[in-house]
């Protein structure tokens, strides 16, 4: 698949134009869904919410609300422990396990700590998804290496993760969630280790991926980038989850 | 599809690095213990083809003054006779020999040196007897019979000593076995071992790849080649050394020419026998990793 030329206003380079697909189906659904730890308390209680294709929201609650365990439900770390989770129209709980790694490569995930392995280069770390899905080693090369001169890592391909700045894993951490055209895009905290000026162009940048149609979500503690940004909210308080809608959703 | 490639740090392991040694330690003993397996094999059943169906008739030498003369030669002569004719009217027995001079001397040999002694010693005349394999000979009675007709006869079957040398090389075959399976097994657990700790140190990046769609298979595959190139590197080192062991020790024993020794060499059969512990002992350890990988990676969502 070519990546046509679009010019970035974020990072210097060229962006993959039109990589992801809305199909009109609801990428995310969730009924009564609860969550424990194997035999500890019920960290979730009756969640339920419905995520269309293209949709923004962020993820908000205090620390221990819930957060990261409902990202790990989204991003197939976990099943719930009841309540019926639908993603890409599957049944989680009744989907075979062996077809729930093709879901996961539906889903793109920036994680809070990026989760970069340190002794693969950053085209390695990048390239991993399109690898682990059996792709051709040229055309990894090759795509790997456009998507990461367009965010800025053209000097730092064959670079180990531990060499680069915070921002710089960041930037690393979100070129491979979305080298597979993942349909979701799940952050959880980008903007905790950079200072604001980089935590709005992530968000710029996340939005540009949102247009593109991916269905995002993303989970911060940053007030100022929730009002400032105004996507609707899922806002999670000791476990339970309620939808905060804004006039504008969707508008940067 | 194998790929010359692995996201996993594996190399980094402590662990991995001792593998190699402790495989090679491994197949050597194995090695070892097969190679003396197949050998007492060999020993035990040569002895067996060997001395069954013969028989050994001795008669002793007269004594006394008897012992003096042509009279004595005379006399020796007839008791021989006498024995032959009783053996050649037993039914079952096909051959019956009498046993040279030369010969008698030729087994006095290792004892006795090789000096012209035959003539101040009085030796017992032998008598060399075939039976038909299927033939059933009462012994007991054979020996009666043979001892009333010239007294002092004794008839040997060889059967107690064969018995118990034979008994001697199961035995120690079963204690090679033993060390054949031992090793194996500690092989296995070694693998195994070794995997858990990869798995436990590398989790956080399993999980990884887990999370961002990788089947369990190509999780299996990065531990599971690693495993083979490990064990086969370790398996090589084990076999060579094995080998060389076994091919001194053939050249020493060879140059004993002792008749007794079991023969040290093996043939070309017994040689791949032997080739092939290192090669089931690589894709044990393969197997085991990918078996103990994916068990790992069952029990997550």
């Amino acid at each position: 698949m070519g990546y046509a030329i679009l010019r970035g206003h974020l990072w210097p380079g060229v962006y993959p134009k039109r990589i992801f697909v809305r199909d009109g189906i609801s990428v995310v659904r969730f009924q009564n869904v609860g969550m424990r730890y194997g035999l500890g308390p019920e960290i979730l209680h009756d969640v339920s919410f419905m995520l269309e294709p293209g949709s923004f929201h962020f993820l908000t609650g205090r620390s221990g609300a819930g957060k990261s365990s409902l990202l790990r439900l989204l991003y197939l770390a976990h099943r719930p422990s009841r309540g019926l989770v639908t993603m890409f129209d599957h049944d989680i709980l009744t989907t075979p396990r062996r077809e729930l790694p093709a879901l996961r490569r539906k889903i793109g995930v920036v994680f809070q700590s990026f989760r970069l392995l340190d002794h693969l280069t950053v085209m390695d770390n990048v390239a991993l998804p399109l690898r682990i899905a059996g792709g051709r080693e040229r055309e990894i090369r090759e795509n790997v290496t456009e998507l990461l001169e367009w965010a800025g890592l053209k000097d730092c391909l064959d670079a180990h993760p531990e060499t680069l700045s915070g921002g710089q894993k960041q930037r690393v951490a979100i070129a491979r969630a979305v080298v597979n055209k993942p349909r979701l895009l799940l952050a959880d905290e980008p903007t905790g280790n950079v200072d604001e000026v980089i935590a709005m162009r992530l968000l710029y940048l996340f939005e540009e991926l949102n247009r593109l149609g991916t269905t995002v979500i993303i989970a911060t503690h940053n007030e100022a980038l929730v009002t400032r940004f105004r996507h609707a909210q899922l806002h999670l308080e000791d476990g339970e989850l309620t939808i905060r809608r804004v006039a504008a959703a969707g508008a940067a | 599809m194998l790929r010359n490639r692995t996201d996993l740090p594996l190399q980094q392991d402590a662990t991995r690095r001792f593998l190699p040694w402790l495989v090679a330690i491994m197949v050597y003993l194995a090695t070892l213990a097969l190679a003396g397996l197949l050998v007492l094999n060999d020993a035990a059943g040569r002895w067996d083809r060997g001395l069954s169906g013969t028989l050994t008739v001795q008669i002793p030498p007269l004594t006394g003054e008897a012992t003096a003369g042509r009279d004595a030669k005379a006399g020796e002569r007839k008791r021989v006779a006498k024995a032959i004719k009783v053996l050649r009217g037993t039914p079952g027995i096909v051959e019956v020999r009498v046993l040279g001079n030369a010969e008698i001397k030729a087994l006095l040999e290792p004892w006795l040196g090789t000096g012209d002694f035959a003539a101040e010693l009085p030796l017992p005349a032998l008598i060399d007897v075939k039976i038909r394999p299927d033939a059933r000979i009462n012994m007991d009675g054979l020996s009666a019979v043979l001892d009333g007709a010239v007294p002092g006869t004794t008839v040997d079957d060889h059967r107690k000593w064969l018995d118990r040398l034979i008994l001697l090389a199961r035995f120690t075959q079963l204690i090679a076995a033993s060390i054949v399976f031992l090793v194996s097994a500690a092989a296995v657990a070694t693998v195994i071992f070794v995997t858990r700790a990869g798995l436990s140190i590398h989790h956080e990046f399993i999980e990884l790849m887990h999370f961002i769609g990788a089947q369990d298979g190509y999780v299996a595959r990065q531990f599971q080649f690693q495993a083979l190139g490990l064990g086969l590197s370790g398996s090589i080192i084990g076999f060579v050394l094995a080998a060389a062991t076994l091919l001194a020790l053939g050249v020493i024993s060879g140059q004993l020419q002792a008749s007794l020794m079991p023969k040290m060499s093996l043939d070309l059969s017994q040689w791949l026998m032997l080739a092939a512990i290192p090669v089931i002992v690589a894709l044990i350890s393969m197997i085991t990793a990918r078996v103990t990988v994916l068990k790992v990676l069952a029990r997550m969502p």
